[in-house]
């Protein structure tokens, strides 16, 4: 695998997406998260609608420029505010690093065409490779959540280790399904959906500003 | 949704899912109490009394259970050798883990040294009934894995502010016994007790929670005493 995208995908790159849990937080307070079944059950649920979402756009944004229309049609596809305002966040994060590691025309574009872009359009204008830039931003979609729960729910590191582990195959395939779109035109890219993951995102924001919360999204 | 059987069953958000037992679950965590030590978390920010708390129990309950603890600092084996020195517990029962950067990795994110030492612990004392793992300082955002401990204590200070309850972070709010230390330090910090223990009470949620002073009750009793309604629990569910 492409080095970049093994250094995007390390928890440990400083582009500030410690911060986010993906909706797990809000899901673990209305204790809809509880245990392993239940969060590899939320994991494969937002890994189908939102993961699958951001893996089309980043095979995209890796196989074509146009940044500035792929960024709009992704903000089109992204209902929640408060999702919208979370993949900039780490978009514009992953960005900042990117200036300073991996310097490159391409990057400059797209930071013209958008100085605060979404997540997935940033990992896929620094990975070449289209299948490989979708399965990070869909491995993304799931290991922040499952970090999420082990420092919010105290889930044993190991089993949640293994629930990721087992989610390769789907991320795999939700990868191939996105590189089988990577030409396509950025008005017909798919649009899965996720209502609940969108109205927890909104719960979220609001009880973010009124009470104590670990995560920002 | 399924009632009257003492909790709920989460949602399931995939909807492929042919469906999972919802009890087997914890059914395979409660089999592990037969055969191993009953593990105990202690954490709570740097300066509360983790340690002293920590060597009261030794003190109170050494001389009826099987016991070892496993000590997490930051730089150092100080904690350790404090307890050692102390004399509360022979020093072949004492391991420490020194922990690093990130004293909550080590009880939480990535457990494998805490589980190392307690495993070190269970094989030389094969009868051992209870292993204390005392975390390193932290702040409140810290707490154990359940993969570690089966119960956990978080200790917050009097001295530390008495609006630390009312932060919240989920060792405070989540933590099975929530201690508030050093209470004969309040009038000296001029902290409001009363306000520690009622917004202690308020983000609990019912969880328990213990006022005590090392100074005045050195062995202690109310958390031995929990302690002690714990291991029984715990024996049970075996």
């Amino acid at each position: 695998m492409d080095l970049v995208a093994l250094m995007l995908a390390d928890s440990r790159f400083p582009g500030g997406g410690h911060v986010h849990s993906g909706g797990l937080e809000e899901a673990a307070a209305r204790r809809l998260v509880v245990d392993e079944a239940s969060l590899r059950s939320f994991l494969v649920g937002r890994l189908r609608t939102a993961g699958a979402l951001a893996a089309v756009f980043a095979a995209a944004a890796s196989a074509q420029d146009g940044y500035a229309e792929l960024d709009a049609e992704l903000d089109a596809r992204t209902p929640s505010p408060a999702q919208r305002a979370a993949s900039r966040t780490q978009g514009r994060g992953i960005a900042r690093a990117a200036t300073r590691a991996w310097p490159s025309a391409r990057l400059e574009g797209l930071l013209r065409a958008t100085p605060r872009p979404h997540h997935p359009i940033v990992v896929g204008v620094l990975v070449a490779d289209p299948f490989e830039a979708a399965q990070t931003v869909a491995y993304h979609a799931v290991t922040g959540p499952a970090t999420g729960a082990i420092r919010l729910l105290g889930l044993d590191p190991f089993g949640v280790n293994a629930v990721l582990a087992g989610l390769a195959p789907e991320i795999d395939a939700v990868a191939g399904h996105a590189r089988d779109h990577a030409g396509t035109p950025p008005a017909d890219l798919p649009a899965p959906s996720a209502p609940g993951l969108d109205l927890l995102a909104e719960a979220h924001d609001r009880h973010h500003a009124e009470e104590v919360r670990l995560f920002a999204s | 949704m399924p009632a009257d059987h003492g909790h709920v069953h989460p949602v399931n958000f995939d909807p492929t899912d042919a469906g999972h037992d919802p009890h087997g679950h914890d059914q395979a965590h409660a089999h592990d109490h037969g055969r191993r030590a009953v593990r105990l978390g202690i954490g709570g920010p740097v300066g509360s009394g983790k340690t002293a708390l920590t060597a009261a129990l030794c003190r109170a309950l050494g001389d009826e259970l099987d016991l070892a603890v496993v000590t997490n600092d930051i730089y150092t084996t100080e904690d350790a050798d404090f307890l050692r020195a102390a004399g509360v517990l022979d020093t072949e029962r004492i391991e420490a883990v020194q922990t690093g950067a990130c004293p909550h990795t080590a009880i939480r994110d990535d457990i494998t040294a805490n589980l190392d030492a307690v495993e070190l612990l269970e094989h030389r004392f094969p009868g051992l009934e209870l292993v204390i793992i005392e975390s390193g300082g932290d702040n409140l955002t810290a707490v154990f894995s359940r993969g570690l401990v089966d119960r956990q204590v978080f200790v917050v200070d009097v001295a530390g502010g008495d609006k630390v309850p009312r932060k919240g972070g989920p060792g405070v709010t989540t933590a099975d016994l929530l201690v508030i230390n050093k209470t004969d330090l309040a009038p000296l910090v001029g902290a409001d007790l009363g306000v520690m223990t009622s917004d202690a009470h308020r983000v609990r949620g019912g969880l328990p929670v213990v006022s005590q002073s090392l100074v005045d009750t050195p062995d202690a009793p109310a958390v031995a005493e929990w302690v002690r309604a714990q291991l029984r629990a715990l024996a049970g569910v075996g």
